[in-house]
């Protein structure tokens, strides 16, 4: 049991930026928005939060700051695929290109001239999960309840998106404008302000996801400390049908392979390490096979119709 | 009238142009309060252009607007809705996704932040009940027939309270029953000082609906008159600028040889779901077998299996004696078959591209279009020359788009690709679905010519006069079963409208 709560502790570690950014990207393309530019936004977010704890010794500036960063990229997203019309893949991928060149190029500008002013290797203050041993006698539930204050917020976030996407006005408006921009704006919503409106919050959750990287799993800055969430991510969505009620369970899944993965190479296993790194991705393509294969099976189609389309009112 | 009240709309010198079409030049429109206008015009005549000018989706180039004798500017469908103005779109919108009670309040500023979707059930079927439009509200819209979200667009307006309503080509889509509750609605809105505006090609239906008649030609308001001062064949003189057939002149068929033969067929639809069931008939050459029901009965499904587009999962297909089931479009092409698509903007033409292209796409792969690997584009455009003379097709110019031409151009082009193509069956699915007199006439004529030259057509469509006056027999089908075969001078069109209903005889009596 006890195995088991830490493996499901962890779990819920490392599914926490995943949980974040997955909900983060959904609102985005329920608004008929792609954005490719997860993880560069993620990376962006975690340099820019490390940076300015680093500096300020302020946890809370430094999520602010990260949130900043990511709602700017994500507007020159929305400002390219929206008022542009620019392709959203390829947007999108450039905000990833550079997002991962930028963020490595500060990690060796940024730092302290002791450190050659390389951000890699330093100590900032971090985010510290509550650890507190009369909730660690609580089998299993204190995998829930010793976590940090950004897992709370997941735990708030998923009720209220789910609740917000299905049981409110704006939520309704939301989804019309992805599935059938057409109608949205024959109906008088304002297409062009929805989609700014969502890409640049679902920008700010996918720089949080990142920022909770640097400041709290793996805290520190690194090059390239994703290493691939971002793209998980976007199958993460994919997987959990556009429905932040089901995000929690691929971000669950991807957390736990990853969980799993740790405990096995702490464990001295003759495994390779390569091969255990390897295994999210792994499954993550496995997942994307799955649920096309099941899409195409039940005819259940659960992504916005219009996604990843500009729309022009006057257009034919 | 004594004294001329305040007109509910008027619309002074609107002018709108697209690139290379001034779809709109400075056409006047007066609605007034309980009155209901029909607006009639070719297909491109500029009706939609100035109803979607009026429901705010569209920008005049110049030109007032005055509701109720105020001047107002209209810079979104949000301010349409403020003064009441209301749209029933020809293609609906609506979110297929969503139920009924959704799609109502979509856009709606004043429903609440917590939807309160209990509440907006109640308000509608109130309104469902008052106007006799029956709907169920927790039904998605994609399970609804066509003839259902119509009424929930309708309802959409009168929830909102629209008292100036527009309608563009509301009956194409409806059985003449539907049609019929239509009229009644509109009729019943027209007591209560609503005032509508109504798009239609149909003769029978300016009649039937109007109170006055305006009648719009490349853009220009050509005629405007008191629906009971003018006659159907009048109007359509007016609209197309010349004398208009009602009715074709057609020969006796002659009959020929097996050209399409299909034995117990039968296919899945789109949701997996049986749509074709123990589908067997024969046609001719030289004859039209006209297929008779209400939209989504298998029409659709049926054609495809026949063009190579989908599979069939029993039965077996024959083209001219060769057995080609689920063989490839390419193969069932190189066999002479033509396929006028029902969805003639995403299956029957590709709209970026340009209208000379479009006319090439069954063969570039060979001489005089092609060299080899290399596409000859000046001859390209010399064939779409010839075509577009032959077929009357109105476009600015070969290398124009096909989006930017009207539906009825792009249907003249489909059919000029196709006709050039077919060797033994043309399948024509709605070829005439939201054309114009003008268009359907060609249409008509096109169709009964190929018959003529000893094709074998398979025609497709929801209007049974028409049905009747172009075959020569008709089948019916109703959910995926063909439920009898008649010659045309053999069947009454009662009959044939219980049988779209799914009423055979023993059933009735």
């Amino acid at each position: 049991m006890e195995f088991l709560t830490s493996i499901l502790t962890i779990t819920i570690r490392a599914g926490t930026s995943l949980t974040v950014a997955t909900i983060g990207e959904i609102l985005t393309e329920r608004s008929g928005t792609l954005n490719l530019g997860v993880e560069g936004i993620m990376l962006m977010g975690a340099l820019s939060a490390f940076a300015t704890v680093f500096y300020s010794h302020s946890l809370v500036l430094g999520f602010l700051v990260a949130i900043g960063i990511g709602g700017l990229l994500a507007l020159l997203h929305a400002f390219l695929t929206t008022t542009m019309r620019a392709n959203h893949v390829v947007s999108g991928l450039s905000i990833t290109l550079f997002g991962t060149g930028f963020s490595s190029f500060l990690g060796q500008r940024l730092g302290p001239a002791t450190n050659n002013f390389r951000l890699v290797g330093l100590r900032a203050e971090r985010v510290v999960p509550l650890d507190s041993a009369w909730i660690k006698q609580i089998p299993l539930l204190s995998a829930f309840l010793n976590q940090d204050i950004i897992t709370y917020s997941v735990y708030l976030l998923l009720p209220l998106s789910w609740f917000f996407l299905y049981k409110t006005r704006p939520g309704l408006w939301l989804r019309a404008v992805g599935e059938h921009p057409q109608t949205a704006d024959a109906m008088g919503i304002d297409v062009t302000k929805i989609r700014y409106l969502y890409t640049v919050i679902g920008g700010m959750l996918i720089a949080l996801g990142g920022a909770h990287l640097s400041l709290s799993y793996t805290p520190g800055w690194s090059e390239n400390i994703t290493g691939g969430r971002g793209w998980i991510v976007i199958a993460l969505v994919i997987f959990s049908m556009w429905n932040p009620a089901r995000a929690v369970w691929g971000a669950l899944l991807f957390g736990g392979i990853n969980a799993v993965q740790f405990r096995l190479q702490a464990s001295g296993t003759s495994i390779p390490a390569n091969f255990l790194n390897m295994l999210p991705y792994v499954g993550t393509i496995a997942v994307l096979v799955l649920m096309t294969w099941w899409e195409a099976l039940s005819k259940k189609v659960g992504a916005p119709a219009a996604l990843g389309t500009s729309y022009m009112r006057e257009d034919k | 009238m004594k004294n001329t009240p305040t007109p509910k709309v008027d619309m002074r010198n609107i002018s709108k142009s697209f690139p290379g079409v001034l779809a709109n030049d400075c056409v006047d429109l007066k609605l007034n309060k309980g009155e209901v206008l029909a607006l009639l015009g070719e297909n491109g005549a500029g009706k939609s252009t100035l109803m979607n000018i009026l429901c705010g989706l569209y920008r005049p180039d110049s030109g007032e607007i005055y509701i109720d004798g105020r001047q107002v500017e209209i810079r979104s469908p949000r301010d349409a809705q403020k003064y009441g103005i209301g749209m029933v779109h020809q293609h609906f919108k609506l979110v297929d996704s969503m139920n009924v009670l959704e799609n109502i309040i979509l856009g709606l500023h004043n429903e609440p932040f917590f939807l309160d979707l209990k509440r907006v059930r109640n308000r509608l079927v109130g309104l469902a009940t008052q106007y006799h439009l029956d709907v169920d509200p927790d039904a998605s819209i994609w399970q609804l027939s066509v003839g259902e979200q119509q009424r929930v667009e309708i309802l959409k307006l009168l929830y909102r309270n629209a008292d100036i309503l527009i309608l563009d080509e509301p009956t194409a889509v409806l059985t003449p029953q539907e049609s019929h509750e239509l009229s009644r609605v509109v009729h019943v809105m027209k007591q209560e000082g609503k005032s509508a505006i109504f798009i239609t090609h149909k003769m029978e239906e300016v009649m039937e609906f109007s109170d006055r008649v305006m009648v719009l030609r490349k853009g220009k308001v050509v005629a405007e008159a008191s629906t009971v001062e003018t006659t159907p064949r009048e109007l359509a003189r007016m609209m197309v600028g010349r004398d208009v057939l009602f009715h074709i002149e057609k020969k006796t068929a002659n009959p020929g040889k097996v050209v399409l033969e299909l034995t117990h067929v039968e296919a899945l639809g789109d949701r997996g779901l049986p749509a074709l069931k123990d589908i067997s008939f024969q046609l001719r050459a030289g004859e039209i077998l006209g297929i008779a029901g209400v939209a989504g009965n298998g029409q659709k499904e049926l054609a495809e299996v026949i063009t190579g587009l989908r599979r069939s999962t029993k039965g077996k297909l024959q083209i001219s004696g060769e057995d080609m089931t689920n063989r490839s479009p390419r193969e069932i092409i190189r066999r002479g078959v033509a396929h006028i698509p029902q969805d003639r903007t995403s299956v029957g033409a590709v709209g970026d591209l340009s209208v000379a292209s479009n006319l090439a796409m069954k063969r570039y792969r060979s001489k005089p279009l092609a060299a080899g690997f290399f596409l000859l584009p000046k001859r390209m455009l010399d064939l779409a020359r010839i075509l577009i003379e032959k077929f009357r097709i109105s476009t600015p110019s070969p290398k124009t788009q096909i989006k930017f031409l009207s539906g009825g151009n792009i249907q003249k082009t489909i059919l000029a690709r196709e006709i050039e193509a077919a060797k033994s069956v043309m399948v024509a699915v709605y070829p005439s679905r939201g054309l114009d007199v003008g268009a359907t006439e060609t249409v008509h004529r096109l169709l009964v010519s190929q018959r003529d030259a000893g094709l074998g057509v398979l025609f497709f469509s929801e209007d049974l006069d028409e049905l009747l006056q172009i075959s020569d027999r008709v089948a019916v089908l109703f959910e995926g079963r063909i439920m009898g075969i008649f010659d045309t001078n053999a069947v009454t069109i009662d009959r044939l409208g219980m049988l779209m209903a799914g009423m055979t005889e023993e059933a009735d009596a």
